[in-house]
């Protein structure tokens, strides 16, 4: 426990609301009717996301997370919502069995499984560190331990590119103003 | 008045992890359109790179190891929404909907 007005109270206080923000944020993203609704629930609760990434001492990794999720991640999903222009969700009707309580159901259960297991395992801490875990840290392992999996997730993004064309490309070309 | 450090205990980043995981897997049954069970596939990655950067901080011996994880996981979800998207566009070019039901038309 610290006390409320000093530097680590305060900090808590902010942790709280920020993960305040990620639940309220994910919940408006799986509970609203409208998909730009979602969208925008998923862009606050990335932004939730991005707070608890800087109290974890990795300033950088929020920062890429508000630059690929909520900026790029986002907006490409509100594109494909306004070219697709769904209609709002009707909830009502043909339903699986899954739809309703039972899913709800299983993703309390799944939460409650992870708890208890995260809370009962007993965690070992690290006798020592190799380095403090900065930015040029970062940038060394990418360029020497990792370079491989660097090079491949390059080509990957490329071969992502290249495809999302294709695809989205096909139905244009072959029939045109069809309806 | 006081209250608990929160920021500084594995415990409470690792139900925060479980919490969007549960979430999104709860989106991904629920939700009807691909768009929404996109969504919510991308609440379950969030889930799980909290759970790396968590132990990153907490229990790694190399503290890097977690960063350039979640960078690679923040990439492959990047190019999995440009495929997924792409393809809701092409789904819903040839059905006129995006509802998971309606494309069905392998189904008997």
């Amino acid at each position: 426990m610290v006390p409320l007005f000093s530097a680590e109270g305060l900090s808590s206080l902010v942790f709280i609301f920020i993960v305040m923000t990620t639940v309220l944020g994910a919940v408006i993203a799986t509970h609203s009717e409208r998909l730009t609704r979602a969208v925008t629930g998923l862009a606050i609760c990335f932004i939730g996301v991005a707070g608890i990434y800087y109290y974890l001492n990795s300033p950088f990794v929020a920062l890429m997370e508000m630059l690929i999720y909520v900026g790029a991640v986002c907006v490409t999903i509100v594109f494909a919502v306004m070219l697709a222009d769904p209609n709002p969700e009707s909830e009502a009707g043909k339903g699986s069995i899954f739809a309703g309580p039972l899913s709800f159901a299983l993703g309390i259960l799944l939460f409650w499984g992870l708890s208890a297991l995260a809370g009962k395992t007993a965690w070992v801490p690290p006798s020592a560190r190799v380095n403090d875990g900065s930015l040029e840290e970062v940038g060394r392992s990418l360029l020497t331990n990792y370079s491989m999996a660097f090079e491949l997730i390059s080509i990957v993004l490329l071969l992502a590119i290249i495809g999302a064309l294709v695809l989205a490309r096909q139905g244009r070309t072959r029939t045109g103003g069809e309806s | 008045m006081s209250i608990p450090a929160f920021g500084d205990s594995l415990i409470i980043y690792l139900i925060i992890a479980a919490m969007l995981f549960g979430i999104g897997f709860y989106g991904l049954v629920h939700r009807r359109t691909l768009i929404g069970m996109l969504i919510a596939g991308e609440l379950i990655l969030a889930g799980a790179s909290i759970n790396f950067m968590a132990f990153n901080r907490f229990l790694a011996p190399d503290p890097t190891v977690g960063q350039v994880f979640t960078l690679f996981i923040m990439g492959i979800a990047a190019a999995e929404a440009a495929i997924a998207l792409s393809i809701i566009i092409a789904v819903y070019r040839n059905f006129r909907s995006i509802d998971a039901e309606d494309v069905a038309e392998l189904k008997g």
